[in-house]
């Protein structure tokens, strides 16, 4: 095996192994979470609110965050994580939970008044913030190609408002609702092009070999259970006027993004290697100028 | 303003791994954990073959970003370049050893010792409770430096202000120093020959220098 600098042995791109399914679950349960939020508001600001929305919500962002508890090594210094939002996306999407769970309680507590549906779209504004800072926390990982690749930002964005609706559609209230029939349809075209130009952009930049081999192999699974199934279930509810479809379609919608994530996160994940673009100057007195740098 | 680096002359190191083994010795780092290390890279193919030793660990870069995504701050960039860990803030999220396009970041989850469950004396003594499940990296000998210059001994001049594996290089492949200082060491090595840095691309100004070639006239 071979890195992107033609090296062989010992430099070549490792699996980090320092995240694994637990930081998963922080942005599966924060994208999810947090576009159920969006959605809520979205709700409320039509004048339909929702009252399971938002508590799907919370608890999914809840879970994400539980499980980001159980992964650090000193979990009673959690507090710690505030101490930095001058430059840490963590910290910032730490500080943002705060608003976040603050306004969607009393969006719960408030369901169906005036000011529950304000607190409620506070909320959906803070839940955008904090898939943003998801978004840019995996963006800072310069020591993993695959998640700081700048296709992966756009991605991350639509791929939690699509769970998010699509769990969204799981709820009875929601299922027979064809604007979001039709907004799901709409998000998982928007998300089938961008996890492809995600896709290009790995080889275009050379990512390691078996990061990129890895997200090969989902290319097209994804995209026909992930993209194209939701949309032709999508379809049939509309031809049978039946919710039964849509609920599957926002479950297949949501649960293929929660192993995409799964996967990028856990296995398309390999360090930069070690790279030196000449070789030293020694016995014959030549030195070999290596591509990749 | 003082900003000390290490520079690797790769025509010089020959792979012994006597800088990995002071390394561990002097910070008794836990089995697996190599705050130095030396790679053995192959390069080419058959039978136009070279090998390569590169020396590597922690870079202390100027714009490092394992210090901006640390939540806690309990990743610090000195005055003087280097860059540190408070081990009593670190929370263990392992977000800086993924930000770190060096992988040279380490978290141990729990105590192991080098034969079984019983540490040795000489791990008994060393044995650091505070380092569990928390990140840990080269330190460029922090301590050894700063009791130096209170001496007022010279970083990468004396011994006793210097890192323990530039002082345990066999071959003087390693050496460290002020590179705003033009008479140190590290300054003369670099000004005397052609060299790189580890993924530039990366934009971190890394203080790990990579000697290639003496003078570029030498070059072929």
């Amino acid at each position: 095996m071979k890195n992107r600098y033609g090296l062989k042995r010992g430099p070549i791109p490792r699996l980090q192994s320092f995240w694994d399914a637990r930081a998963a679950c922080n942005f599966i349960g924060g994208g999810t979470g947090t576009g159920l939020i969006i959605v809520a508001a979205l709700c409320a600001v039509l004048g339909k609110p929702v009252l399971a929305l938002p508590l799907l919500g919370l608890a999914a962002v809840a879970f994400g965050l539980f499980m980001v508890f159980l992964e650090i090594g000193r979990p009673w210094r959690s507090m710690n994580l505030f101490f930095n939002p001058q430059t840490s996306w963590m910290t910032r999407e730490g500080i943002v939970g705060m608003p976040l769970f603050f306004f969607g309680g009393v969006a719960v507590l408030l369901h169906g008044t005036a000011l529950g549906n304000t607190a409620m779209l506070l909320a959906g504004v803070c839940a955008a913030v904090y898939l943003y800072c998801q978004m840019r926390m995996l963006h800072a990982c310069k020591g993993i190609l695959s998640w700081c690749e700048p296709a992966l930002k756009p991605y991350m964005l639509v791929t939690g408002v699509v769970e998010g609706l699509g769990i969204a559609l799981c709820v009875p209230a929601m299922a027979g609702d064809r604007t979001a029939w039709s907004a799901l349809a709409v998000l998982l075209l928007l998300r089938a092009f961008l996890w492809f130009g995600y896709v290009a952009a790995l080889h275009r930049n050379r990512a390691p070999e078996d990061s990129r081999a890895v997200i090969d192999s989902l290319r097209w699974p994804y995209m026909l259970l992930g993209h194209l199934l939701p949309v032709l279930l999508l379809w049939l509810a509309l031809l049978m006027a039946s919710g039964l479809p849509a609920m599957l379609a926002g479950l297949l919608a949501a649960s293929t993004g929660w192993y995409v994530k799964l996967v990028i996160i856990t296995r398309a994940a390999q360090t930069r290697g070690f790279a030196i673009p000449r070789t030293p100057v020694r016995g014959r007195g030549e030195s070999r100028v290596l591509s990749g740098q | 303003m003082t900003r000390y680096v290490m520079v690797a002359d790769l025509q010089r190191c020959v792979g012994c791994q006597t800088c990995t083994a002071a390394c561990k010795s002097a910070n008794a780092t836990l089995p697996g954990v190599q705050w130095r290390r030396v790679m053995d890279i192959e390069v080419g193919e058959y039978p136009d073959v070279q090998r390569v030793y590169l020396p590597t660990g922690c870079q202390h870069c100027s714009d490092a970003p394992c210090e901006s995504v640390c939540p806690t701050k309990a990743t610090y960039t000195r005055d003087d370049g280097i860059v540190l860990i408070d081990y009593d803030r670190c929370i263990g999220c392992a977000y800086c050893a993924v930000a770190c396009p060096y992988d040279a970041r380490y978290k141990v989850e729990e105590k192991r010792f080098a034969y079984g469950e019983e540490p040795m004396p000489n791990e008994e003594i060393t044995f650091n409770e505070n380092i569990i499940g928390v990140s840990q990296k080269c330190n460029f000998c922090v301590d050894v430096i700063d009791a130096g210059i209170a001496r007022g001994l010279t970083p990468g001049v004396d011994p006793e202000a210097t890192p323990a594996c530039v002082n345990a290089c066999i071959s003087g492949a390693l050496i460290f120093g002020d590179r705003d200082d033009p008479d140190s060491p590290a300054s003369q090595a670099l000004a005397n020959s052609e060299s790189f840095r580890m993924h530039e691309d990366a934009g971190t100004d890394p203080g790990f220098y990579y000697i290639w070639c003496n003078k570029p006239e030498e070059v072929a």
